[in-house]
C-alpha cells in the first residue's frame, strides 16, 4: 500500500440481508486532509465508516487503514484511530471530566500525561468551566465539542467523524470545523461524513455516495468543473408555472426552485441548452429569462445522486 | 493477547463504580434488598406447621377417646376449634376451607384399639398442602404412641432427634439460605444489564472502538460488584446474628470464601446473560429463568434429597446448590471449607466456563 494514503479500499461491499449498504467501493484517503463524505441518509456512509473502524465485517472486499488491514488487524489500529459516532456516545450520567478521564485510562495514556492532555482539550474546547457537569446535560454544541475532545485526546492519526454537526447550531459548526483544521494543521488525517453542503465544500477532498455507490471523488472545486450537467438558471415571475414546464422533461435531468429562481440542470449532450429549456417554457406558455451559470457543489450532488436513481430505474 | 491492561481495567472499573453511585435505584436495591429479604423470610417462613384448625367428631365418649383428644391438642399442632357428630360433617368442614384436620373417633373406639389389625380413630387431613399433610402425619404417630403406651407395653421404634437447630427454628435454616438466593438476585441482575445498557444508551459503539480488550471489560465490570456482594453478605450476616440469634459455628474466614467465589460464579453468569439479550427488559427475563430453578432446585425451599435423579443431576449446575451446602455446612454444621472442597471447585468450574462463555460471546462488533 502507498505510505501517502491513510485509506485504501478495494471492492468494499457490505450487504444487510438483500440491501446492498455499501456497493464495490473503491476509496483512495491520502494522508493529512479532511476527506468528505457527502450523501443523502441510507447512501452508505455509518456503513462504510464502521466497516474501517473493523466494526462491521465487509461481506465483500478489503481494507486497509493505516498500514493495518481491517477487521483481521483491527485491535492493533485502535489506538491510532479516533471515532466519533453519529449519535453521543460518551456516558451521559458521568461529568465532563470522568468521561476524559475515562477515555485517557482507556488509551492507557500515562498518569502525568493524562492531567496534562485533559487540562489541553477543556481549554481548546472551551470546557474548563464545566469539568463538574453531567455530559448529559450539556448543549449539542458541549456535547459535541466534549466528544472530539474525547476523540482526540490519545493524538489519533486517523479521526473518524461520523455526521458530527447534525444536532448543533451554525456558529457550533463554524468552530467545529475550525477545530477540524487545526487537527489537520498538526498532521491527522479526517474522514468526516455529512450531508451539509457548506460543510462538503470546507473539505480538501470529496467522494459523494449514493445506494452505497461512490458516484464522484475529487477536491470540491474539481467537481464542480467537471460535473455532467450544464447549469442553467431561469428568472421568472411564475417560477411554479416554470418548474412544471421543465420536470422531468428530455434532457432536463432536475429543476430546483430557489426563490423566485430556478435551477435547471441539463443533460450535457444538448448542444444549445438554453434553447432546449425555452422550448419547454415556450410551449407552457411560461415568460422566463434563462442563462447559464456556475454549477455549485449542490449542482454536482443533485446531478450525480439523480444520474443514480435514473440508472437504477433503467 | 496476553498483555492484560490494568489501567484499562482500572478505568472501565472506576466508570462502572461512579455510575453506579449515582443510580439510587440500584444503590438502594444493594442495602434494600437483603434487609426486605431477610427480615420478611426470616420471620415469614415457618415449615414448623402448629395451630392447624381442626375438628373433632368424638362418637365414642370415653374417658380414653377423651385422652386422646386432650393428647392430640397438647401437641399444639392442633387447636381444636369445634367439636361435631359425624364423619360427614367433618368433610363438610374441611371442603368449606373452615378446617385443615378432622379427628373421628369411632362408637367402637375402645374394641378397635384391642384388634391390633384395624385402625382405632380417623384422622381426616386437607392433602391440599404437602406440609401441612406432613405436620398432620406425624401427629398420627406422636397421639397412637401415646395410645398404645396406655393400653399396651410402650416400645418406641425410633428416638427421633434432631440435629444442627435442635430447637427446629426455620429462621436458623432458613437465613443462611437466604444469603444466597439474595446474592444469586442482586449479582446475576447487576451484570446481566451491564452490556445490554451500554447498548441501549449508546455507549457501547465508542467502548468497542477503543483498545480495551473484551476481558478486561468484563473484569472490570465485575469487581465493583464483588465488592457489593460482600457488604450484602456481611449485611445479612449481621442481621443473623442480632435479630434471629442464628448461631455461627465455623469460621467467618471460611463463610467470606465461599461467598467471593460464589458471587464471582453469578456475576459471571450475569455477563453471560447480557450477551444474549437484546434489552435490559429481556436480561431481566432471562435472569428469573436462571433465578427461579436455582430457588426451586437448590434445596432453599425443598429437600435436595427429596429430588428425583434428574432433577438433581440439574441443580449440580446451579451454583446456590453448592453454595447452601457450603453456607449451611459453616454456619450451622461448624465444618471448615477443606470439608467441602467439591462445592468449592464446583463454583470456582462455574465461574471460569462464565466467563470464558461471556468472552466468547461478546465480539468488538456492531453485527
Amino acid at each position: 500500500m502507498n505510505a501517502e494514503l491513510a485509506i485504501e479500499s478495494h471492492d468494499l461491499t457490505r450487504r444487510f440481508g438483500k440491501l446492498t449498504a455499501v456497493d464495490h467501493l473503491a476509496m483512495r484517503v491520502p494522508r493529512n486532509m479532511i476527506y468528505g463524505f457527502l450523501g443523502p441518509n441510507g447512501s452508505g456512509k455509518s456503513t462504510t465508516i464502521r466497516m474501517l473502524c473493523g466494526l462491521l465485517t465487509p461481506s465483500e472486499g478489503t481494507v486497509n487503514v493505516l498500514g493495518h488491514k481491517v477487521p483481521g488487524d483491527a485491535e492493533l489500529l485502535k489506538q491510532k484511530i479516533g471515532y466519533m459516532t453519529q449519535r453521543f456516545s460518551l456516558y451521559d450520567d458521568l461529568t465532563v471530566m470522568e468521561n476524559l478521564q475515562f477515555i485517557a485510562r482507556v488509551y492507557s495514556l500515562p498518569k502525568a500525561k493524562q492531567l496534562r492532555r485533559i487540562e489541553k482539550a477543556l481549554q481548546t474546547y472551551f470546557l474548563s468551566d464545566r469539568t463538574r457537569q453531567f455530559a448529559g446535560t450539556l448543549s449539542g454544541g458541549q456535547k459535541q465539542r466534549l466528544a472530539l475532545a474525547c476523540a482526540t485526546l490519545h493524538k489519533p492519526e486517523l479521526l473518524f467523524l461520523d455526521e458530527p454537526t447534525s444536532a448543533v447550531d451554525p456558529q457550533s459548526r463554524r468552530d467545529f470545523w475550525e477545530s477540524l483544521f487545526r487537527l489537520v494543521h498538526k498532521g491527522t488525517t479526517i474522514l468526516v461524513s455529512t450531508h451539509y453542503m457548506d460543510e462538503a465544500e470546507r473539505c480538501h477532498r470529496l467522494a459523494i455516495l449514493d445506494h452505497g455507490r461512490m458516484v464522484a471523488d475529487g477536491s470540491p472545486q474539481q467537481l464542480m468543473d467537471t460535473i455532467t450537467t450544464t447549469v442553467v438558471e431561469i428568472a421568472s415571475a411564475s417560477p411554479q408555472d416554470a418548474h412544471d414546464a421543465l420536470q422531468e422533461k428530455e434532457g432536463i435531468a432536475s429543476v430546483t426552485q430557489l426563490g423566485q429562481r430556478l435551477r435547471v440542470l441539463v443533460e450535457k449532450s444538448i448542444d444549445d441548452p438554453i434553447a432546449h429549456v425555452k422550448t419547454f417554457l415556450k410551449h407552457a406558455n411560461v415568460d422566463a429569462q434563462a442563462e447559464i451559470t456556475r454549477a455549485s457543489l449542490e449542482d454536482v450532488f443533485v446531478a450525480s445522486t439523480h444520474k443514480q436513481v435514473s440508472d437504477a430505474e433503467r | 493477547m496476553l498483555n492484560v491492561s490494568w489501567t484499562r481495567i482500572y478505568a472501565i472499573l472506576t466508570k462502572e463504580t461512579q455510575q453506579l453511585r449515582r443510580d439510587r435505584l440500584s444503590s438502594g436495591m444493594i442495602i434494600g434488598m437483603p434487609v426486605v429479604m431477610c427480615l420478611l423470610f426470616g420471620y415469614a417462613i415457618n415449615t414448623d406447621v402448629r395451630h392447624l384448625k381442626a375438628a373433632v367428631a368424638d362418637q365414642a365418649n370415653t374417658q380414653l377417646s377423651r385422652q386422646l383428644i386432650i393428647d392430640a391438642q397438647a401437641s399444639q399442632v392442633l387447636d381444636i376449634i369445634g367439636s361435631v357428630h359425624t364423619g360427614k360433617e367433618i368433610k363438610e368442614l374441611l371442603d368449606a376451607g373452615k378446617i385443615r384436620v378432622g379427628i373421628l373417633i369411632p362408637h367402637d373406639f375402645e374394641r378397635r384399639l384391642e384388634q391390633k389389625d384395624r385402625p382405632a380413630a380417623q384422622l381426616l387431613i386437607d392433602g391440599s398442602d404437602p406440609t401441612i399433610l406432613g405436620a398432620a402425619r406425624s401427629l398420627t404417630s406422636i397421639t397412637l404412641n401415646n395410645m398404645a403406651g396406655s393400653v399396651t407395653s410402650p416400645t418406641k421404634l425410633f428416638e427421633v432427634r434432631n440435629y444442627y437447630n435442635a430447637e427446629r427454628r426455620s429462621a436458623v435454616f432458613i437465613v443462611p439460605g437466604l444469603i444466597g438466593v439474595i446474592v444469586t438476585m442482586t449479582m446475576i441482575l447487576f451484570t446481566a444489564v451491564a452490556i445490554v445498557r451500554e447498548r441501549e444508551r449508546g455507549n457501547l459503539e465508542l467502548l468497542i472502538n477503543t483498545p480495551v480488550r473484551t476481558g478486561e471489560l468484563m473484569i472490570g465490570k465485575v469487581i465493583p460488584y464483588i465488592v457489593i456482594g460482600l457488604v450484602q453478605v456481611t449485611l445479612i450476616l449481621l442481621l443473623a446474628i442480632i435479630l434471629f440469634q442464628v448461631p455461627i459455628n465455623g469460621a467467618v474466614i471460611d463463610i467470606y470464601l465461599a461467598a467471593l467465589i460464589f458471587i464471582t460464579a453469578n456475576l459471571m453468569m450475569g455477563l453471560v446473560i447480557s450477551t444474549f439479550a437484546k434489552s435490559q427488559f429481556q436480561a431481566m427475563q432471562m435472569t428469573f429463568f436462571f433465578f427461579l430453578p436455582s430457588i426451586l432446585l437448590s434445596g432453599f425451599m425443598f429437600p435436595f434429597d427429596g429430588m428425583p435423579a434428574a432433577a438433581q443431576y440439574l441443580a449440580e449446575v446451579l451454583p446456590l446448590t453448592h453454595f447452601l451446602r457450603l453456607i449451611r455446612g459453616i454456619i450451622l454444621k461448624g465444618a471448615n471449607i477443606g470439608q467441602m472442597m467439591w462445592d468449592m471447585y464446583a463454583l470456582f468450574v462455574f465461574a471460569l466456563v462464565t466467563l470464558g462463555l461471556a468472552i466468547a460471546r461478546f465480539k468488538k462488533r456492531l453485527e
